[in-house]
Order: structure tokens, then C-alpha cells, then sequence
């Protein structure tokens, strides 16, 4: 299971940790070999299209807009995408607001919505710096914003996971749902990039 | 003062109100702790109340973390976090923070 492109490489202390711990709750008949592959076949299968679906219905309705930003949880079981256990809160850009989401602490993220987590997300880069110096990093993104745009920052450190709904792009007017969820990419929902320009 | 998230936890009552200022207690105890170091000390408004979840510098000790601790989303202006912040004023960061963690400002 392990990638590491053939070459040998013996197992770190986590690693082992993981093999030892897994192979022990199977040895007790607490799980079961198959049930541990049909979760990580499903943690795979779940990727940024599920939050694009959200983001292109919120550019469509704005009540259902409202009630995403009122409860996001109870919004997205509208669209059928069961997240029983999150708290969902989205935050919205606009104008004078861009929002963008890091977990300092270790590494919460929506992942029923995006998925798997990029590699930088987890990083002690992202997580320190995006709190101390969000301007700096987002610009290493592409991404450089105006002084008249405030900045939000929102440190996911407890029960909530975060979801930004980015501002929908011009020249979109008259597109159908499916259309405009190709434009949002997994970035602009973690708000460090824009969607991609229509 | 309704939180965003109603849940079924026996809990505290939120002491806070929306717009209130508060203070980060400075201190460090050791274990499981989900307030960052580094806004221990600083103070913000209270953003919204998000509900009462079980306390989890208790959950992490295998115990229930009952009576549930309202939770609450805290914004802090960037220029107080952090003297040299390159950026405008208006920048902000938010943070889950339990109550017990607050006091008045």
C-alpha cells in the first residue's frame, strides 16, 4: 500500500504505529480488513466536487444561500450530502471580506466536502504562517489582494469545520448549475485561490 | 442567545453575549488544549456561539467532558495579535474558543 516508487524505505515510528494498531484491531475482531478498505476506498472517492455542488447551488438560490450560511450542515443534507457528524459553517466573500481556512493546531478540514487534504495544508508552513503573515502566503499562491479587502482568517481549532463560498466570477450570468460547479476549485474553497474565470 | 448548532449535551449556560469583548486566559496548562498558544493573552469579540460541545481537555483524558462548554467563535483584529502584522486594519482572525478559556475584557 505504501508509494514509494519501489525503493525501500523502512517504516517510520507513525507508520509502524498505524501497521501495529490496525493489525491489532483486527486480530481482536474490532474491524475487519475489509471494512478498513471500504473506508479508505470511500475517503477517496469523496472529492471537491462535492463543495463545488454546494458553492454552484449557492450561486443559483439565494435562500438556499441564506440557509447554507445560517447552517451549513442542514444545508448540504438539502442536496443529499449526508454529514451527520460536522458542523459545517460557511464563510462568505465578498468584496471587502476574502475568508481563508487553516487548522494551526493540526490539520481539521471539510474532507465529506474537499476530500483528501492537499500535502500543504497539512504543512508546518501553512499552519504557522497563515495566521502570522496571510497576505505574504496567500501572494505565494497567486493570489494578491487589494488592502481594501480585509482579510479573514478562520483557525479551525475545535468543532467546526470551514467551507469559504467564493464570489461567483463575471461573465457567468444564465449558467446552469453543473457549469458553474466546474469553475470552483478545491483552492478557492479553502480560499487561497479565486474559482477559474468564466 | 441562540448558538449556531443546537446540541443534546447536559451544558454550562454561554455567560458571553454577541459583540462582547473578551480576554484569552494566559496560561498553560498541560495536556489536550484546543485554544492555540498563540492567541493566549489577547483580546477579541465574541463572533457567534456555536453550541456546547464536551469539553475536550476531558475527553482526551478517556472521561466525558460533561457538562458540555459553550463554544464560541472569537475574532481578533491582526494588529493586536501580532505588533508587526503587515497588512490593514481591518484584518481579522477568528477562533473556536470554549468558554472556560474566556474572561471579560
Amino acid at each position: 500500500m505504501s508509494e514509494d516508487q519501489g525503493r525501500y524505505r523502512p517504516l517510520s515510528y507513525f507508520q509502524l504505529m498505524e501497521v501495529s494498531l490496525r493489525e491489532l484491531l483486527v486480530e481482536k475482531g474490532i474491524l475487519t480488513e475489509e471494512a478498513i478498505s471500504e473506508e479508505v476506498a470511500a475517503m477517496r472517492a469523496r472529492t471537491p466536487e462535492r463543495g463545488a455542488r454546494v458553492v454552484a447551488k449557492a450561486w443559483v438560490d439565494e435562500s438556499f444561500k441564506q440557509r447554507l450560511l445560517k447552517n451549513g450542515t442542514a444545508a448540504c443534507e438539502e442536496l443529499g450530502l449526508e454529514i451527520p457528524a460536522l458542523k459545517l459553517v460557511v464563510v462568505e466573500n465578498t468584496p471587502q471580506v476574502h475568508n481563508v481556512i487553516v487548522c494551526t493546531l493540526c490539520s481539521c478540514y471539510p474532507r465529506v466536502l474537499l476530500g483528501i487534504p492537499p500535502d500543504w495544508y497539512k504543512s508546518r508552513a501553512y499552519r504557522s504562517r497563515m495566521v502570522r503573515e496571510p497576505r505574504a502566503v496567500l501572494a505565494e499562491f497567486g493570489l494578491s489582494l487589494s488592502e481594501r479587502t480585509a482579510i479573514r482568517v478562520h483557525d479551525s481549532t475545535a468543532d467546526m469545520r470551514y467551507l469559504v463560498l467564493p464570489m461567483r466570477p463575471a461573465g457567468t450570468a444564465g449558467w446552469d448549475e453543473a457549469r458553474l460547479a466546474s469553475l470552483v476549485t478545491r483552492d478557492s474553497m479553502i480560499g487561497v485561490a479565486l474559482p477559474a474565470p468564466a | 442567545m441562540q448558538p449556531q448548532f443546537v446540541t443534546r449535551y447536559p451544558a454550562l449556560s454561554p455567560t458571553f453575549d454577541i459583540g462582547q469583548r473578551v480576554r484569552v486566559r494566559k496560561t498553560a496548562p498541560l495536556g489536550h488544549i484546543r485554544t492555540p498558544f498563540y492567541i493566549r493573552g489577547h483580546v477579541g469579540e465574541i463572533e457567534r456561539l456555536c453550541g456546547s460541545f464536551p469539553n475536550p481537555e476531558e475527553l482526551a483524558q478517556m472521561r466525558d467532558g460533561l457538562p458540555a462548554q459553550p463554544l464560541y467563535r472569537v475574532r481578533f483584529r491582526q494588529k493586536d495579535v501580532w505588533p508587526d502584522y503587515q497588512g490593514p486594519e481591518n484584518d481579522t482572525v477568528d477562533i473556536e474558543i470554549y468558554q472556560h478559556w474566556l474572561e471579560k475584557a
